[in-house]
């Protein structure tokens, strides 16, 4: 919207701005929390491991939100999901494990929400978190968490 | 005719009584003398100890055996359920060859089974052997690869594979212990033991408790190689070298899953060349990117050990001009780019992985080094892509990869020439339900693809081109290239086209975890809906029961004949390394 725009209001702008505004609150907020893409995790990859992004260690303990898509989850009851780059079928070629691509997020719902179609588009978003963790419950281990995260459809 | 029919009744009858014990090695077990196996009684109820009586031909078991078994009150399946009592005697040796009737009872519980030891011949045939593996290569693969390296005219192929020129010797049976089906880690372990198991399993007899690591093992190739000589071990491969195919050479689990452990096996026995992909099973969990769940560097112990190590294909270049014999190189921490992605496209994952060498690098070094040991080699060498390109139904993939498998053959072919103690063995571990069933051709009408199939006489030929002379086809989306099918998949659209942006995924699961066709190809023109026709759990098309057709040429070959259980396989290796004499 131009200032012009916002200058010369009527009534008829006027309701559609009041109409526009939750969505608007929800850009201010998405505002507030960086963006951090796939594209954007790892500095470099390599057999010998991979090394997180400056951009990643400089959003430790903020407030990101990541687009990717749901996996479907090792258990009903775990408390987390997997956000993978891309939908993922579990382990295309072998018929005794799951392997994950390098470059997962384990989201960590603050509260319960009811999970989407896993191959869906959703906007995770929490607090980031790096560095080697074992899942307490499941023994998962992840190098790369969203904390007290919620997530939405996009 | 009639008696007969009854007697095949009875006995039918007869082994599927109740309380039937199980006996490992399974009946009919073929074992090669001297190698260590442990031998495992399972009754299907709980038995006193004083009941329990095993004889070997007759014998005490203990005497022949050479030393008691312990005996398991109850042995616990999942929930604590009690499965019944057990005997298990680890690392019994039979170094007579012969016939062994191994007798069980216990109360109202009798198993009876035969085992036939067999020894080898004294002197080794070949001082070298090469055993080349193309996963789930099937004879569509091989036609197919022919066609689009090689290409055709008036109905003749232009160009032979290295793979043409090898006689095929043996049609080789894949079924695994529990099922005519089958996959990668049993049938492996089949070659490489000499045993059958069930699938999933690796050097191990699959036992009914749930724990993975405790299953009767066999001994494997790379172990016997230890056991018996001073001959180096190499172990080549484009999927993770603790992937079933390279793991079967050394581990023991009921779980080709246990990656973790399966890279400890690695270590056990260090193969003295191991190249391939899967370095995340190899760092510590601290590290990103590792997949262990252990504080554990493998790299680490397996530099302590004296191995150099690359990470790359200038490393590995850098690795092979030097005088370190024992050499690890991971290119990758999962499984390796396929060729069409590595070498062509720069998809999957070449973007992370920017310089990864191809299978023919990694067998001419592997050659390189192992060649220098005057005591000889086994060295496995698995083109793992053609498998892991046949399951999601990539077949421009699956076919590019089988194209450069037969590169590695080549290679294999050229050390044999001059080297002619040398046996080479070319063969998959099954097959898939695939074949080619004429072309695709853009340039006719219409803009249903469906109708640009063309079959019998349409079918004509394609128009790869491979201007450059590399073996490949310059590129793999012409207008009239391979039309090839799958018998068997998830549902799925077919789009008659290459995947030039990244392997296919045919179909991924959805919240009630039913594999669902993968809408990103929807909208691909012309693309078809293919309703699948297997179970909505299975992601992927699937390995099929058909034989594999096993080719062999230098000394040794002799023995691969007619139809083979894949446990045969094995028998004849150890008859040309002479694995089986008494004398070590």
């Amino acid at each position: 919207m131009s200032k012009h725009q916002i200058a010369t209001i009527n009534r008829r702008d006027f309701l559609a701005a009041a109409a526009a505004l939750p969505v608007m609150g929800i850009a201010v907020r998405a505002k507030a929390s960086e963006k951090l893409g796939f594209g954007e995790l790892y500095k470099s990859f390599g057999p010998l491991g991979l090394e997180f992004s400056d951009k990643v260690k400089q959003s430790s303990g903020k407030d990101v939100a990541i687009n990717g898509f749901m996996a479907p989850p090792l258990k009903a009851e775990a408390a987390f999901f997997v956000l993978t780059e891309i939908p993922m079928s579990l382990c295309p070629f072998c018929s005794s494990d799951a392997d994950w691509p390098d470059n997962i997020v384990v989201v960590y719902l603050s509260s319960k929400q009811t999970f989407v179609q896993y191959n869906a588009p959703i906007m995770a978003r929490g607090v980031l978190e790096f560095g080697s963790w074992t899942d307490p419950e499941t023994g998962f281990i992840s190098q790369l968490r969203l904390r007290d995260a919620s997530f939405r459809t996009v | 005719m009639r008696k007969l029919l009854l007697a095949m009744m009875s006995a039918t009858v007869m082994s599927g009584a109740a309380h039937a014990a199980t006996v490992y090695p399974l009946d009919r077990a073929t074992v090669l003398a001297g190698s260590p196996f442990d031998f495992k009684v399972e009754f299907s109820q709980v038995v006193k100890p004083e009941d329990v009586k095993v004889t070997v031909n007759g014998e005490s078991y203990d005497a022949v055996f050479g030393k008691a078994a312990d005996f398991v009150g109850e042995e616990k399946g999942t929930e604590d359920k009690v499965l019944g009592s057990a005997l298990i005697l680890r690392g019994v040796k039979l170094a007579k060859p012969g016939q062994y009737k191994v007798e069980v009872s216990a109360g109202d519980e009798k198993k009876s089974v035969n085992w036939d030891v067999y020894g080898t011949s004294a002197t080794p045939k070949a001082k070298n052997i090469i055993f080349l593996l193309g996963d789930g290569l099937s004879v569509a693969h091989r036609t197919g690869a022919r066609l689009m390296s090689k290409g055709m005219t008036e109905g003749k192929a232009n160009g032979r594979l290295a793979m043409d020129d090898i006689p095929p010797v043996a049609f080789i049976g894949t079924s695994s212990t529990s099922a005519i089906a089958t996959d990668s880690a049993n049938t492996m372990s089949a070659y490489m033991t000499g045993h059958k198991s069930a699938v999933n399993a690796l050097g191990v007899y699959a036992d009914r408790t749930p724990a993975s690591l405790d299953d009767p093992k066999v001994e494997t190739i790379g172990e016997a190689l230890r056991r018996t000589g001073k001959k180096s071990l190499g172990i080549v491969t484009t999927a993770e070298v603790e992937d079933a195919t390279p793991a079967a050479l050394v581990s023991h689990t009921r779980k080709r899953g246990d990656k973790a452990d399966i890279v400890g096996m690695m270590y056990d026995v260090k193969p003295d060349v191991l190249l391939g992909g899967g370095s995340a099973y190899f760092l510590a969990k601290s590290v990103p990117g590792s997949k262990r769940k252990d504080d554990k560097d493998y790299i680490a112990l397996f530099k302590d050990a004296g191995y150099a190590v690359a990470t790359d294909k200038n490393e590995l270049a850098a690795a092979a001009g030097s005088n370190q014999d024992r050499l690890l190189g991971l290119f990758h921490t999962g499984n390796l780019d396929v060729t069409l992605d590595r070498e062509f496209l720069k998809k999957g994952t070449v973007d992370k992985f920017p310089n990864q060498p191809g299978l023919v690098d990694m067998t001419k070094v592997a050659l390189g080094k192992l060649s220098k040991n005057p005591d000889g080699f086994f060295l496995m060498v698995e083109g793992a892509s053609i498998d892991k390109m046949s399951h999601p139904l990539d077949w421009d993939r699956a076919l590019v990869d089988t194209i450069e498998f037969d590169k590695a053959v080549a290679v294999a072919r050229e050390f044999q020439a001059k080297n002619p103690d040398t046996l080479i063995v070319v063969t998959g571990d099954h097959t898939h339900g695939v074949s080619i069933i004429g072309t695709v051709d853009d340039n006719k009408p219409g803009t249903e693809m469906r109708e640009k199939v063309g079959t019998y006489a349409a079918a004509g030929f394609p128009n790869y081109e491979d201007k450059d002379g590399d073996g490949y086809p310059d590129r793999v989306d012409v207008s009239r290239r391979l039309f090839i099918a799958a018998n068997n998949g998830p549902d799925h659209y077919e789009t008659f086209r290459p995947k030039l942006d990244g392997p296919f995924v045919p179909a991924i699961q959805n919240e009630k975890k039913e594999y669902v066709a993968n809408e990103a190809y929807k909208d691909v023109p012309g693309a078809v809906f293919v309703q699948g026709n297997l179970p909505k759990d299975e992601d992927s098309g699937v390995h099929a029961v058909d034989d594999v057709v096993l080719q062999a040429a230098g000394p040794g070959a002799e023995g691969f004949r007619g139809y083979m259980e894949q446990s045969d396989v094995y028998r004849v290796l150890a008859d040309t390394f002479a694995l089986g004499t008494e004398k070590m």
